[in-house]
């Protein structure tokens, strides 16, 4: 069972990933936010029943990782708890759509494990881009690169914080629980109990948020969110960001894995 | 040096549940004081200095910075003179980095970002801090939030310091080296703390709240070898004042050839 601490472990080691120094990590945070929105709109622009053409998208975030040097276990271990999730939206396609387009063999393969195949691939692959972003970019920057280009300064700020209190709050709650479990002699939680003990946290959430903001206040704060920013974007960055959105069109509009397979299907006969 | 001055008259808070936490307080510090406020938990420490930089606002009386009264208007100016160390670090600390934590007080005042970052790499020196700048608050180790607390409030180059218990939960070496740069400050400095040797090391002054009112206000050392006044207050004191537990020995004043 994945208990709040090893959640919380999870998202310090993505955090540790951000501060390495790497060709990609140097990269503006915008050209990254950029390139995988582009990413994660072509891969959603493709029709239900694709597969194949999906592949080899997974080129980008490949790519990323292999640069910003992230530990390929990491990112599988993560990438693989959306699969049950991806597999609940698309379990239904199989029993809705019947026609068998496809035989592998004996085997009929119906238009719904199509589609639902096609479900989980686009899951994946999205959800293997928003990881490696984060982890070669940092949380904190991606909200800076998403305000920078036009998100309202209310939405960067209170991601900003909800990623600052998290690590605080997740602490809190594992040692609220911890004490609850010490006194709870072995019995099952009851539902009062851990209704008490989420009211408490939200009061103990509540006082902590009123003195930071009088701390903010004490620290010359008047609404506005002056922040010190490095980044520039260069020719680098247009480069990155122009590379990757051709390689997206050029994956778009021609089947690279079908031109592939075709290649050596004439070159083997 | 006017604007190093604290004044507060007849000052009186009351919570909105309706408990009574000051009751008519009336202070005076002045330029370069190291002024200590000692006091039994719950006798009005934290609510007294939260009115020094408006954070509270007296149900009655006058709170004083420098030559402005605390109103609205000089609200933004008397925070800028008065700096203010929380006792808790991780409600302080709140940016995702320890530099732009410190550079976010700087920035706020209007400075310039090359300012802002120079007057930040000051402060995390002088706390012994810069080698921290990167990491984000939650990989700190509880000394090193306490000192980068500091520099976030030295940053700002306040006139007037004002320490909220510095040295709660801190290891002897952590309390030491926050001590000494407490000692260093040229500040005016006010400091609540439950560390009665702090006190006597660090305060010339130091004023005992009992239950909302200021029970005694005089030079330290004759405010700890007042016994009945410090059992009176549920205080104790400094432990460089008590008797040795293995030689028997007591020691009535330490350092008293001075006093």
């Amino acid at each position: 069972m994945t208990s709040i601490e090893a959640v919380a472990a999870n998202l310090r080691r993505l955090d540790q990933f951000a501060r390495a120094d790497t060709v990609i990590h140097r990269l503006d945070p915008r050209a990254k936010v950029v390139a995988t929105l582009a990413f994660v709109v072509a891969v959603a622009s493709f029709d239900k029943y694709t597969v194949a053409a999906l592949m080899p998208f997974a080129v980008f975030p490949i790519v990323l990782a292999a640069l910003g040097r992230l530990p390929v276990g990491y990112l599988a271990r993560n990438v693989a708890l959306a699969i049950p999730f991806a597999l609940v939206i698309g379990l239904f396609n199989p029993f809705f759509e019947r026609e068998v387009v496809l035989r592998l063999g004996p085997l009929p393969i119906s238009a719904g494990w199509i589609s639902c195949a096609s479900i989980v691939a686009r899951a994946l692959l999205t959800l293997a881009a928003a990881l490696v972003l984060v982890a070669v970019t940092g949380f904190p920057a991606v909200c800076e690169a998403l305000e920078r280009l036009g998100m309202p300064r209310v939405f960067a700020v209170q991601l900003q914080f909800v990623y600052r209190y998290l690590f605080v709050l997740v602490d809190d709650g594992a040692r609220s629980t911890r004490a609850l479990a010490l006194r709870a002699c072995g019995n099952p939680l009851r539902p009062r109990l851990i209704a008490s003990l989420l009211g408490s946290l939200l009061l103990r959430t509540w006082q902590r948020a009123e003195r930071i903001h009088m701390a903010m206040l004490a620290r010359a704060y008047d609404g506005t969110f002056h922040k010190r920013t490095a980044h520039r974007f260069a020719a680098r960055e247009v480069c990155f960001v122009l590379a990757w959105i051709g390689i997206f069109a050029l994956l778009r509009y021609y089947d690279v894995a079908q031109l592939l397979g075709a290649l050596l299907t004439r070159a083997l006969p | 040096m006017s604007h190093h001055l604290v004044d507060l008259r007849n000052v009186s808070h009351v919570y909105p549940d309706g408990s009574v936490a000051l009751r008519e307080v009336s202070i005076r510090m002045t330029h370069g004081e190291c002024v200590a406020i000692i006091g039994a938990n719950g006798a009005g420490k934290s609510t007294l200095l939260l009115h020094l930089n408006g954070c509270l606002t007296a149900t009655a009386g006058e709170v004083r910075v420098g030559d402005f009264p605390l109103t609205r208007n000089t609200l933004s100016q008397i925070r800028r003179t008065v700096g203010m160390v929380f006792q808790n670090p991780d409600d302080q600390l709140f940016m995702p980095s320890v530099f732009d934590d410190v550079a976010f007080g700087p920035l706020n005042q209007g400075l310039s970002q090359a300012e802002a970052e120079q007057r930040s790499r000051a402060a995390l020196e002088r706390v012994g801090a810069w080698l921290l700048r990167d990491k984000p608050p939650y990989l700190l180790s509880g000394g090193e939030k306490k000192r980068v607390a500091m520099a976030t409030v030295l940053a700002m180059a306040p006139d007037i310091l004002v320490m909220d218990e510095p040295t709660s939960g801190l290891d002897p070496v952590s309390r030491r080296q926050v001590m000494a740069l407490v000692k260093e400050f040229q500040h005016t400095r006010i400091v609540a703390s439950h560390d009665m040797d702090l006190v006597l090391e660090l305060c010339q002054r130091t004023i005992v709240l009992h239950e909302g009112r200021v029970s005694a206000d005089g030079p330290t050392r004759e405010i700890f070898r007042d016994d009945a006044l410090l059992a009176r207050c549920r205080l104790e004191k400094p432990l460089s004042m008590q008797g040795c537990p293995l030689c028997g020995i007591v020691r009535l004043a330490p350092e008293s050839g001075a006093a």
